[in-house]
């Protein structure tokens, strides 16, 4: 039995010690955003955010989990309040499929999270680990732009600190 | 004459005669400057056996320099005594080598002196260039004019004091620049002897798979023993290879083509970049280099043909692993490895059965720990092995557990010593992860962040 963070709530979970992450995610916690495309930490679809950083939920254990953060893509918005990652995708149409989007977007909110003024370079070597098999790549990378505008404008009405 | 006016006149000659060797030694002319526009053009022919020796020779792997342009230096190189700068071998008039005539191009080549007379740092391999012979050095000359001048001004090297002094780079060639490490022997196919000439001399293999003394040169007498490179090991590539499965030529000659081979795994770090060049050349150039490299291994003894041949058999049986003691590391294992590396799927499709891991047999666990953090890059349009790096999931502590796991469990060597340290090390001098061949103008870091080899 563990204890996992996940957007910001404790779980007890029993499972073994090597167990992907993206299981529970999907099967005990029902948190469905991340995917599992290859299984194999080369497509990109399951990532989530670990303590602020872009990881691969498919090849990481339970166990390299103790005492750390997990943020999946339900952590943060919702339909009713999306984050401005989420408002910048549904703008930008950038989801075709939408199997590598939530992956995506959180690689991107990782980037965002410390560089909040990135360079298409920046953005493209970044998404770098993701396949998208429809082609909206310059989609997404507009809608990238497009949540680093948002998040920038909210940067200056919101209090310090806040997650989004 | 009194005696001490002969003691004296007999000194004054000595100290003369001595300054006459000194500068004999260390003084080189300049050779005059040329006028780029007054160039005469080159036959295409030329350039293009030009850019292939280039290629053969790695040469923009150094001279790239952080913007990406290639061939204008500008990369910082470490060095035990300080940071060497990569200079523009462009034909930029100002900046590059565009006044330089192709006599100036082959004495740098041949003897580490610049148009203008300055010895030059080893950093640029010319105790191999100096076998490269003339119609190669001017196929090479042609194809470097030819390319775009690019206008950028190599920095100033790094070097502590006396190391900044030029004038010591003639001492050193004096004791370390040997003109005897390529003999052609007519007892060996013309193959092989293509592929000394190329590996003792362009090619320059020995730069980093030769260990270096104190002084920087290539041990005389330990040649292909494994060295240092950029945070990497560079293998022994004689008898004293840590690969499980022996090299032959024709595994050779697979890997140093396509970057991989099924039972010795991926070209990473600076030998990824190496595969990537002789992918562009013609095969009978990188057989030749294979087919003498195999001879450089030399044939395996007995008893290691047959360990191979274990290892071997029972990748293919696929047993059950057992866990060992350490649990952490076999967790991750399990969850973060296994899915690729036992999954019986061929490399490039799968990742390789670590029981034929070179890296797991090193004698240091710098290349694991390169690897495991930073992962395998693809390479642009083709079908290559690829590994998502770990530094984002695992801390230190959780890689050194795996390290140690991988080395009891697919190994048969003693365990390491130091692994800590190691990846402590290697996080912080960590190259960007997951970069293409596109993107590869920043894939060298701030020399600030780089460890001296």
């Amino acid at each position: 039995m563990m204890t996992l963070k996940v957007n910001g709530r404790d779980h007890q979970i029993d499972a073994e010690a090597d167990t992907p992450l993206l299981y529970v995610l999907r099967d005990d916690l029902a948190l469905n955003a991340a995917k599992f495309g290859c299984g194999l930490g080369q497509c990109g679809a399951c990532t989530v955010i670990v303590d602020g950083k872009a990881v691969l939920s498919c090849v990481t254990p339970l166990m390299l989990l103790e005492g750390k953060q997990v943020t999946t893509l339900e952590g943060l918005g919702t339909i009713a309040d999306p984050a401005p990652i989420q408002r910048a995708f549904m703008d930008e149409q950038a989801a075709q499929c939408g199997y590598c989007i939530a992956g995506m977007m959180m690689r991107a909110q990782a980037l965002l999270m410390r560089n909040a003024s990135p360079s298409d370079e920046d953005i493209r070597n970044e998404l770098e680990p993701h396949l998208c098999r429809c082609g909206t790549h310059m989609r997404i990378l507009r809608a990238i732009r497009r949540a680093a505008g948002l998040m920038n404008r909210a940067d200056l009405s919101s209090e310090p600190g806040a997650v989004r | 004459m009194t005696r001490s006016a002969v003691i004296g006149s007999v000194l004054a000659a000595l100290v003369l005669g001595g300054a006459v060797a000194a500068v004999a030694a260390v003084w080189r002319p300049a050779i005059g400057a040329i006028d780029p526009s007054a160039r005469q053009p080159f036959e295409p022919d030329l350039v293009k056996r030009g850019r292939a020796l280039a290629a053969i020779g790695n040469c923009s792997n150094c001279h790239m320099a952080g913007a990406g342009k290639d061939l204008a230096g500008g990369v910082a190189v470490p060095t035990p005594f300080g940071t060497v700068f990569s200079s523009n071998i462009t034909p930029d008039a100002d900046t590059g080598i565009g006044r330089w005539s192709e006599a100036a191009f082959r004495r740098a080549m041949r003897n580490g002196v610049d148009r203008e007379g300055r010895h030059l740092y080893p950093t640029f391999p010319y105790d191999h260039f100096t076998n490269v012979n003339d119609e190669d050095d001017r196929a090479l000359y042609a194809y470097l004019m030819t390319r775009e001048p690019v206008r950028s001004a190599t920095p100033e090297n790094r070097l502590s004091f006396p190391f900044d002094q030029r004038v010591l780079i003639a001492g050193w060639k004096l004791l370390f620049l040997r003109r005897d490490t390529y003999h052609p022997d007519s007892s060996k196919s013309a193959e092989w002897n293509r592929g000394a000439y190329l590996v003792e001399g362009l090619a320059h293999c020995g730069a980093c798979h030769t260990p270096r003394n104190a002084l920087g040169a290539e041990r005389a007498g330990a040649p292909f023993a494994g060295g240092d490179v950029e945070n990497w090991r560079a293998y022994a590539i004689n008898a004293d290879s840590p690969s499980p499965v022996p090299w032959d030529a024709d595994a050779l000659f697979a890997y140093l083509r396509n970057g991989w081979h099924p039972d010795h795994g991926t070209a990473r770090g600076p030998m990824a970049q190496v595969a990537a060049n002789l992918s562009s050349v013609s095969s009978d150039e990188v057989r030749a280099i294979a087919t003498y490299t195999a001879s450089v291994f030399g044939p395996s003894a007995p008893d290691r043909r047959r360990q191979a041949e274990m290892v071997l058999a029972e990748v293919k049986s696929m047993p059950d692993r057992a866990l060992g003691t350490n649990a952490a590391g076999a967790s991750i294992y399990a969850a973060a490895c296994a899915s690729c590396h036992d999954s019986g799927r061929p490399v490039p499709y799968g990742g390789i059965n670590l029981a034929l891991s070179t890296a797991i047999s090193s004698p240091d666990p710098r290349n694991l720990a390169n690897i495991v953090l930073s992962g395998v890059t693809p390479r642009e349009g083709e079908r290559s092995p690829i590994m998502p790096g770990f530094a984002s999931s695992m801390n230190d502590g959780q890689i050194v557990a795996l390290l140690n796991y991988l080395r009891s469990r697919f190994s048969n060597r003693p365990a390491w010593t130091g692994v800590d340290q190691v990846v402590a090390n290697t996080r912080r001098t960590q190259m960007p992860p997951l970069r293409t061949a596109a993107g590869q103008g920043q894939s060298h870091v701030e020399p600030a962040q780089r460890d001296k080899p």
